[in-house]
C-alpha cells in the first residue's frame, strides 16, 4: 500500500507515492525523475547517494522514503540557481575535480553541507566532511583543493 | 597541479611546443558531472521497466542436477524466466571477435558451474524486490565437485578439470603448447657462466576494479524493429558484436548507447549484461534492466587475475644481467575471456626495459575455479612489472650495487634488439631514473649520471638476434599427464637451435627492419603498392585499396615459404628511422636458412611468388608480382551475427 509523501525538493514542493520499504534514493530517481543522486552500493558505504535533509548530509539509499515527509531535501539538481552555478560546481570544473563523474553529486552535497555550516573550513575539516564519499578516479586531492577554492569564492559566481 | 616538462631531454627529436597538454583544460563532460546530468546508463527512465536478476552458483565447482523455477514463476511480479535453452547462441568467448580461442563460456550455464556466482537462470520481474524474492525461490540441485583455486595445483596431474573446452586447465597456444614460449639466446649456458644466480618468486592477488557505478545494461524495444541498449560498457563495439552473436540478431537491429561510464578501469569489457538485457526485451516486449548490485560487482565481476611469477637471473659481479628466465602463471579463473591475450602481452613485454642477451620464458593462462579474470589498467603487464622490479632490487642487494644504478646499467638503449625480436627505440628508462634520483635526493655515481638512452645501444651483440636454443616441452596435455615442471628448460631433454638472425617468421610481420612510426609498410604486410601516382609525388603506399579499384583484397600469405625473402635494404627508407646497423648481416645477404621445425607440415605449401627486385634505395621497387595466393584450406566457421571486421583468414593454424 503506497504512502503519499510531500516534501520540499530543492526549494519546490514535491509529492510522490512511496512503496512500502522504498528508499529515498529510489523515490527521487524513479518516483520524481531526479537522477542526480546515484546508486553505488545500496549499503551506505560509498556515499554516491548523498543528499541533504534539512541541511544535513544523509545516505539516501538507507533513508526510508516516507520519513522525509514535510522536510527539506536538497540534491545536486538544485545546486545551480538558474544559469548561475554554485561556487562548488565552478571550483570542481576549474580544478579538474571529476573524471568519471559518478561520485561527484555525492561529493558536492557533502561539501555543500560543510560550507553551509562552516564557511571557512580547514583542509582537515574538508577531508573529514567528505570521508564518507568514495572516489575511484581522482585520488581525492583535486576534490579537496576544489572545495577549498570554493570556500573562498562567492556562493554563486556563475561563470565556468 | 603543474606539469613539469623536461624538454632538455631528447630536445632535437621533435618539435613539441604543445598547445594542449600541460595546460589547464575544461573537460567536455564535467558540466554534466557537476550538475548531475551526465547520462550514465541507469539515468534513463522507461515506463513499464522490468528488472532482471540471476540465480547464481554458491559453489566453486558443481554440476547442475536440476533447476526448478516453477514456484518462482508463479510469484507476484514475475514476468519471465530465462533458461540456458532460451539463449540463441549460448557459448561464446570474448576474443571470438578476433577468431582467437574457442567458445568456452555460456551466458547462462546449463550443466556445470565453475565459479562461485556463475549464473544458471535469469528472472525478470516488475520490481527489483520481486526479482530478488523470485530468485530466492528457485530450487537448484547442485552436485558439488572438487575444485582448485591455485594455478600450480591446477596444472598438476589429477587436478579437476575446470573448463571443459580446455581440459588440461591451460589455454592451448598455437594448437601446440600449454603455454606461450619466448626464447632468445641460451639461458642455460649463460647461467653456467654467471657469477651470481638470483631467484625470486612473486605473487600478486586478484584485484577488483571496484568502479563506483556497477555494471549493467537497460534494453528496450524501439518502434522501428530495433532494440536500444544503454550500457555501462567501456567497449561499445565489443558489446554490440557479442550481443548480436548471442541473441542471433543482426547488428543493424541493435542501437547501442554508451560512453558515459562511472569508472571502468578494465572491468567493464566482458559484455555479459547487454545480451541478457536484450534477450529479456525480446522475450517480454518491454524495457529490461540488468544491473549488478555491489555484492555482485565485487564477487561476480571479473577482477584483474592474480599472477605468480618466478624469475631467475644470471648476473655478473659488475651487475650486468646476462640471462633472465621467467615463469608466469595468469589465473584466468573459470573462463578465458581476455586472459589468453594477457599472456601474450606479458610475453612481448619481457624481460622488461632491460637489454639482456639471453631470455627465456614460459607463461601460462591457467584455469582455476576462481571468478573469471579480465582486464585492468596496464592489462597483462602490470603484474610482471611488479615482479621484475622487485627482482631488480633483489639482484642489486645480492650483487651489492645501488638499485637505481643497476637499472641504468642494464637499461635498454635505442637500437638494442629486444627479446621478442624488435628493436628498442625512443627508450627513456635511463633518463627517468636519473631525474627521479635527482628529485628524491638520491645520489648516483658520475658514471650513472653520464649514461644516456641515445648512446651505447645497437652495437655488437646488443643489436643482434643471437642463435637461440629452443625446446618442444610442454605440448598440450603433456604436463597434465606427467607433472613435468613448468619453468623453461627445467627438464633435461631435447634442445633444438634456431640460427642467429632468425626473427619472428609470421608472414604478417615478416623479418624486415622497423621503420618510423606511422609509416605504412604495405608491401611487408602483403598489400599492393600503387604504381606511380600523382605527378611529382614521392613513393606512395596504398593501403588495402590497392592499385586498381575493384580489385579483390589481397590476402596475407599463410606460410613463411610463400613470403618473398625481403632484403631490408629493398624496403624504402623512411626519413632517418632506426635500422639495423650497417655491420649487421641483412637476411638477404645470407642464403635463406631452413626454418627449424621438426614437425611435419600440416598444410600443403602454396605456390611461391617471385621475390621482388632488390633495390638499394628509394624510390620503392614496383611490385609487379601478383600477391601471394592463399592455399585453399579449412577456414574457421563463420560466426552468425558477427560481422567480419578483418578481411582474410587469420589465427589458429
Amino acid at each position: 500500500m503506497k504512502t503519499p509523501v510531500t516534501f520540499s525538493l530543492n526549494g519546490a514542493e514535491a509529492a510522490a507515492f512511496a512503496d512500502p520499504g522504498q528508499n529515498l534514493l529510489d523515490l527521487l530517481r524513479r518516483g520524481l525523475g531526479d537522477l542526480s543522486p546515484k546508486y553505488g552500493c545500496g549499503q551506505g558505504t560509498c556515499g554516491t547517494c548523498t543528499v541533504l535533509i534539512d541541511g544535513a548530509p544523509h545516505l539516501s539509499c538507507l533513508v526510508l522514503a516516507e520519513t522525509v515527509q514535510g522536510r527539506h531535501v536538497e540534491t545536486t539538481s538544485g545546486l545551480a540557481h538558474g544559469p548561475d552555478l554554485h561556487a562548488l560546481q565552478t571550483a570542481f570544473i576549474q580544478g579538474f575535480a571529476a573524471q568519471c563523474g559518478y561520485c561527484t553529486p555525492g561529493m558536492l552535497m557533502a561539501a555543500k553541507a560543510l560550507l553551509d555550516r562552516n564557511p571557512s573550513p580547514t583542509r582537515e575539516e574538508i577531508i573529514d566532511a567528505i570521508s564518507g564519499n568514495l572516489c575511484r578516479c581522482t585520488g581525492y586531492e583535486p576534490i579537496v583543493e576544489a572545495i577549498l577554492a570554493a570556500s573562498r569564492a562567492p556562493r554563486h559566481s556563475g561563470a565556468i | 597541479m603543474p606539469v613539469e616538462f623536461r624538454k632538455d631531454l631528447f630536445a632535437d627529436e621533435r618539435d613539441d611546443n604543445l598547445t594542449e597538454i600541460g595546460k589547464p583544460h575544461i573537460r567536455q563532460d564535467i558540466l554534466g558531472h557537476v550538475t548531475g546530468r551526465s547520462p550514465f546508463y541507469d539515468d534513463h527512465l522507461f515506463d513499464g521497466l522490468l528488472h532482471m536478476r540471476c540465480v547464481r552458483s554458491p559453489h566453486h565447482h558443481a554440476r547442475v542436477r536440476s533447476v526448478d523455477a516453477s514456484s518462482a514463476e508463479r510469484m507476484p511480479g514475475v514476468v519471465r524466466v530465462i533458461r540456458p535453452s532460451d539463449v540463441p547462441v549460448n557459448m561464446n568467448t570474448l576474443l571470438a571477435l578476433l577468431d582467437f580461442g574457442r567458445d568456452d563460456e555460456p551466458l547462462l550455464t546449463p550443466d556445470k558451474v565453475s565459479y562461485r556466482g556463475e549464473p544458471v537462470l535469469a528472472v525478470i520481474a516488475t520490481s527489483e524486490r520481486a526479482a530478488r524474492a523470485a530468485v530466492a525461490e528457485v530450487r537448484v540441485e547442485w552436485e558439488e565437485l572438487p575444485f582448485v583455486l591455485d594455478v600450480e595445483e591446477a596444472l598438476a596431474p589429477g587436478a579437476p578439470t575446470v573448463n571443459q573446452t580446455y581440459p588440461n586447465n591451460t589455454f592451448d597456444y598455437h594448437e601446440r603448447y600449454d603455454h606461450q614460449k619466448l626464447r632468445f639466446g641460451d639461458v642455460e649456458a649463460a647461467f653456467a657462466s654467471a657469477d651470481h644466480i638470483v631467484e625470486g618468486e612473486y605473487q600478486m592477488s586478484p584485484i577488483e576494479q571496484a568502479p563506483l557505478e556497477t555494471c549493467g545494461a537497460i534494453a528496450a524495444p524501439e518502434t522501428n524493429d530495433r532494440i536500444v541498449c544503454y550500457t555501462s560498457t567501456q567497449a561499445l563495439f565489443f558489446s554490440v558484436a557479442v550481443a548480436a552473436k548471442q541473441t542471433g540478431l543482426a547488428s543493424s537491429r541493435l542501437h547501442f548507447i554508451g560512453g558515459t561510464v562511472g569508472g571502468g578501469f578494465g572491468g567493464k569489457v566482458d559484455s555479459h549484461h547487454e545480451p541478457l538485457a536484450i534477450l529479456g526485451t525480446l522475450l517480454t516486449g518491454r524495457p529490461v534492466k540488468y544491473m549488478w548490485d555491489r555484492a555482485e560487482e565485487m564477487q561476480v565481476g571479473a577482477p584483474r587475475g592474480g599472477e605468480r611469477w618466478r624469475l631467475k637471473d644470471g648476473v655478473m659481479h659488475d651487475g650486468r644481467i646476462v640471462a633472465r628466465s621467467l615463469t608466469g602463471f595468469f589465473d584466468a579463473g573459470a573462463y578465458t575471456r581476455l586472459s589468453s591475450y594477457a599472456v601474450q602481452k606479458a610475453t612481448g613485454h619481457l624481460p622488461g626495459p632491460y637489454t639482456i642477451a639471453n631470455v627465456a620464458s614460459n607463461v601460462y593462462c591457467v584455469y582455476t575455479n576462481r571468478t573469471p579474470s579480465t582486464a585492468m589498467r596496464g592489462f597483462g603487464i602490470t603484474g610482471v612489472d611488479f615482479a621484475i622490479e622487485c627482482h631488480m632490487d633483489k639482484v642489486a642487494e645480492t650483487v651489492g650495487i645501488d638499485p637505481i644504478e643497476l637499472r641504468i646499467l642494464n637499461a635498454y638503449r635505442d637500437g638494442d634488439m629486444k627479446a621478442h625480436r624488435r628493436q628498442a627505440k625512443n627508450c627513456a628508462l635511463i633518463e627517468s631514473c636519473q631525474v627521479v634520483a635527482g628529485k628524491s635526493g638520491w645520489t648516483l655515481s658520475q658514471d650513472a649520471m653520464a649514461q644516456s638512452s641515445l648512446t651505447g645501444g645497437g652495437v655488437g651483440w646488443r643489436a643482434e638476434i643471437p642463435q637461440t636454443v629452443t625446446d618442444q616441452t610442454g605440448r598440450i596435455g603433456e604436463r597434465r599427464r606427467s607433472g613435468a615442471p613448468a619453468d623453461p628448460f627445467a627438464e633435461a631433454g631435447q634442445r633444438a637451435s634456431v640460427p642467429a638472425g632468425t626473427a619472428n617468421e609470421h608472414p604478417a610481420t615478416g623479418n624486415a627492419p622497423q621503420r618510423d612510426d606511422m609509416v605504412i609498410e604495405a608491401e611487408r604486410l602483403g598489400f599492393k603498392v600503387a604504381t606511380g601516382g600523382p605527378a611529382g609525388a614521392g613513393p606512395t603506399s596504398a593501403g588495402p585499396a590497392g592499385a586498381s579499384p575493384g580489385a579483390p583484397l589481397p590476402r596475407v600469405a599463410e606460410h613463411e615459404q610463400d613470403r618473398p625473402v625481403s632484403a631490408p635494404n629493398a624496403m624504402p627508407r623512411a626519413s632517418g628511422g632506426p635500422s639495423l646497423p650497417p655491420g649487421a648481416a641483412a637476411p638477404a645477404e645470407r642464403a635463406p636458412q631452413p626454418r627449424h621445425d621438426p614437425l611435419p607440415q600440416r598444410d600443403p605449401p602454396a605456390p611461391a611468388s617471385s621475390p621482388p627486385t632488390a633495390a638499394p634505395a628509394p624510390p620503392p621497387p614496383v611490385q609487379n608480382a601478383a600477391p601471394p595466393q592463399v592455399p585453399d584450406g579449412p577456414r574457421p566457421p563463420r560466426r552468425p551475427g558477427v560481422s567480419r571486421f578483418i578481411s582474410g583468414p587469420r589465427g589458429r593454424r
